[in-house]
């Protein structure tokens, strides 16, 4: 534990600003309680209601109306706004596009709507895709929104995920932006240069460019490492400040998946 | 007549690929001096910084630190050396690389076993000496290079070394922080290894001078009268700035 940043103050001190960088340019700043909520809470909570989710058939019809209502109702307290909800969600399409085949190919029962021969399995199998991609799709929009990407990281510091991959995320998140305005940079003395992207025939110049890129980063690397050897490291990097967590945020952080557990069971058991 | 903070003793190095670095250097920096490294792009300056906190490991040669011996095969050592030997490289980027101001100067002082109230006063401490205590919380890519400069100056100043190293402190910098750097390095209470090739800066800051050429030091005196020394200057492929005058 390092207390040397206290993490709140760090969100006061910074209060409204809205982020550009690479590594922020998701969150949206709003005071909700989802936001103010400890990361790892957030993490969990988020992981515990997608498994029990996927571990719903989809032939639960019912349940799936109640997890959309749960997760569409956190997005309504966070007060993010919809039409970006949205839009962001339009990552999913790709996916959705291969489920949206399913239904064409396959074997077992099958019946005809308009000239087109379905397969129920497939049906089924391609609205378990989407309804639940759909799920995590806006469960992740969710946390990114709600949560800048290194409080993402002090969670998943928290949720004891092996310290190097949080060591590299956290690194690719600070020099992401240095590489990327090295990169905009090059573009420019390109460009200056008369050069204009065009076709097929200008991709060889954009690859020497991207393995000068290449190649500067991994000397930046170097030299990092040179920098943080010259300040003592020997392989551990200090922990991200954290805060307590309190029974009120565990209670709100357990209640998203609680509700979605107990009434998909209520819904498989009862009804 | 104290231990010397820097002893440097018949060094030389050669890179794996055979290319000669150093050629045999001698340096002795007395507690509490500010003193000069110059010499032109090339000359082995970077190399020389290297070897003082055992980066590259001296295979020929001594380098003592606070009259200690860096040894590359004592790592005890080699990390207590690296608490007394504060370096601020060129490139503000590759040594800010925790996600906000205060935890990258936390990060020196953390490896060298601080923790709690120490670790806060130390990253206090470091960031108010240059001015920066306000920045605390902000990730570095949002500061301005001047800014950045001097944060990286506040990370090895938490150290609370023994000699401070400055790799081309003024590099980069516009007039006014290049200013604010001078009185930030001025006002600090320790000793001072800046090395330039931007010689007013040299003047402005240490009143000793050394010139590193081809591998060894060639001059070695008073900053004022190295540089009023124009054969010396031309020799060494160092020069004043047109108009300046001593």
């Amino acid at each position: 534990m390092i207390p040397t940043a206290p993490v709140g103050q760090a969100k006061s001190k910074h209060q409204h600003h809205h982020g550009h960088d690479v590594g922020e340019r998701l969150y949206i700043h709003r005071h909700t309680p989802i936001h103010a909520l400890s990361p790892a809470l957030k993490i969990a909570s988020l992981l515990f209601f997608l498994f029990v989710v996927v571990a719903t058939p989809i032939t639960y019809w019912l349940s799936y109306i109640i997890f959309f209502a749960l997760i569409i109702s956190v997005i309504l307290v966070a007060k993010l706004p919809l039409l970006t909800v949205f839009k962001r969600s339009l990552i999913e399409i790709p996916f959705i596009l291969f489920a949206v085949l399913m239904p064409f190919f396959g074997t077992g029962e099958s019946f005809l709507f308009l000239n087109f021969t379905i397969y129920e399995e497939g049906l089924l199998a391609a609205a378990a895709i989407v309804a639940k991609g759909t799920i995590g799709v806006l469960g992740a929009i969710t946390l990114s929104a709600t949560s800048t990407a290194k409080d993402i990281l002090q969670g998943l510091e928290r949720l004891k995920l092996p310290s190097l991959m949080v060591n590299i995320a956290t690194f690719s998140l600070r020099y992401i932006n240095v590489v990327s305005d090295e990169m905009d940079r090059m573009k420019v003395a390109r460009q200056s240069r008369g050069f204009e992207a065009r076709g097929v025939r200008d991709w060889k110049i954009l690859g020497s460019a991207a393995a000068a890129l290449f190649i500067r980063s991994y000397e930046r690397g170097e030299r990092v490492h040179l920098a943080m050897l010259s300040r003592g490291f020997s392989g551990n990097l200090p922990k991200l400040a954290t805060e307590a967590i309190s029974q009120r945020d565990l209670l709100m952080a357990l209640s998203l998946p609680i509700t979605a557990l107990v009434l998909s069971l209520l819904d498989r058991l009862v009804i | 007549m104290s231990t010397p903070s820097l002893e440097i003793k018949e060094l030389a190095f050669a890179y794996p690929d055979g290319n000669q670095a150093l050629y045999g250097v001698n340096i002795k920096i007395d507690k509490g001096e500010r003193v000069a490294l110059l010499g032109p792009n090339g000359a082995g300056k970077t190399t020389l910084i290297l070897h003082i906190n055992g980066i590259h490991p001296t295979n020929h040669g001594q380098v003592f630190v606070a009259g200690r011996l860096v040894d590359g095969n004592d790592p005890e050592g080699l990390r207590e050396v690296r608490s007394k030997v504060g370096i601020v490289f060129q490139d503000p980027d590759d040594q800010l690389f925790m996600p906000t101001v205060g935890e990258d100067v936390a990060f020196g002082p953390y490896n060298m076993g601080l923790r709690g109230a120490d670790l806060d006063n130390a990253v206090t401490q470091a960031l108010t000496l240059v001015g920066m205590l306000e920045f605390k919380d902000r990730p570095p890519h949002h500061l301005s290079f001047g800014q950045r400069r001097r944060v990286a100056v506040a990370t090895v100043l938490a150290m609370k070394p023994e000699i401070l190293i400055l790799d081309e402190p003024s590099s980069n910098l516009d007039p006014a922080s290049r200013r604010e750097l001078a009185e930030i390095l001025n006002s600090l209470d320790i000793t001072l290894l800046m090395v330039t090739h931007d010689l007013p800066y040299a003047v402005e800051l240490c009143p000793r001078s050394l010139i590193l050429a081809g591998g060894v030091i060639t001059a070695d005196g008073k900053t004022s009268d190295l540089l009023k020394d124009e054969k010396l200057l031309k020799q060494n492929r160092l020069e004043l700035p047109k108009g300046f005058n001593l």
